[in-house]
């Protein structure tokens, strides 16, 4: 008789349900990171950091869309991020270019001294 | 296997994405974000969707957090003098993330999606045929006008870099 069969297994916490995965993992996880991007831009001051938590938030917005895809065996996801990863290089290309112009012109990047717009 | 796997990105994946957030040098954030978005396409492998997980790569990766690196060894930010938050950004980043995690918690908590079961449906992200034949029917304006978007990108970056040399001075 090996001495783990004396181990009192049942008293132990089920963690069958939590290691499960299936497209509900895939949703929280997208949220978090979507949070997580959203946290970043309200809290750093940095514009090129804050522009890459704008970047984090669209990543985890295609996680999303890749999982529903994938559970519900449909193409048309899978597209739509095809189009989001088009659209997103586009739109660094362009931000950064404002970024660079940005600096240019002001001498800073730090949001709290771009305040042209402010009364 | 793959719940383990699931685990292990995403769990790597969340945390280079905090180091986003909390990393003091903008290249350390630069340098998490190219380890997170490299844990996301970990997940689309997961997921079956090779191609997208490739291109996440080339182009996220690749392409984009180069110029990220490359923007911010052009401006050659220094930390310099911080100013301490005022009053009223301490408020409202308190309150902003107070929301933040109230909607993330019933989410958690209501939210609940019926999931299919993975071996019921086809993993029709696999293969690149079927990409091509979305692409070239349903999708075909779609195509175009991505390409004339990415055409005026272009032509818009080209514009905004260029200096103007009169130009008066907006203050």
């Amino acid at each position: 008789m090996s001495p783990f069969a004396l181990m009192p297994l049942a008293a132990l916490p089920d963690f069958s349900g939590f290691l499960r995965v299936d497209l509900n993992s895939y949703l929280y996880l997208s949220a978090l990171l979507f949070a997580i991007g959203f946290l970043g831009v309200l809290l750093r001051k940095n514009t090129l950091v804050i522009y890459m938590c704008l970047e984090l938030m669209l990543v985890a917005a295609t996680v999303a869309l890749v999982a529903f895809s994938r559970y519900n065996g449909t193409m048309d996801g899978n597209v739509f991020v095809f189009f989001i990863l088009t659209v997103a290089a586009a739109e660094v290309a362009v931000g950064l270019a404002i970024i660079v112009a940005l600096f240019r012109r002001r001498q800073t990047i730090q949001v709290e001294e771009l305040n042209a717009l402010k009364n | 296997m793959s719940a383990l796997l699931f685990h292990l990105f995403s769990v790597f994946t969340v945390a280079c994405a905090l180091g986003v957030v909390f990393n003091k040098n903008a290249v350390a954030s630069a340098l998490c974000l190219l380890l997170s978005l490299t844990g996301i396409a970990a997940l689309f492998v997961l997921l079956d969707a090779f191609l997208l997980a490739v291109l996440l790569v080339f182009v996220y990766a690749g392409a984009v957090v180069a110029l990220f690196l490359f923007i911010i060894m052009l401006l050659d930010m220094q930390g310099g003098n911080r100013k301490p938050f005022t009053k009223a950004s301490i408020i409202v980043g308190i309150a902003a993330a107070g929301l933040l995690f109230t909607g993330l918690y019933s989410f958690v908590i209501r939210g609940h999606v019926d999931s299919p079961s993975l071996a019921d449906t086809p993993a029709v992200g696999a293969s690149l045929r079927a990409y091509a034949e979305q692409l070239f029917t349903t999708y075909l304006l779609p195509v175009q006008i991505v390409g004339f978007l990415l055409l005026i990108a272009m032509l818009g970056v080209i514009v905004l870099s260029k200096k103007f040399e009169n130009l008066e001075d907006i203050k």
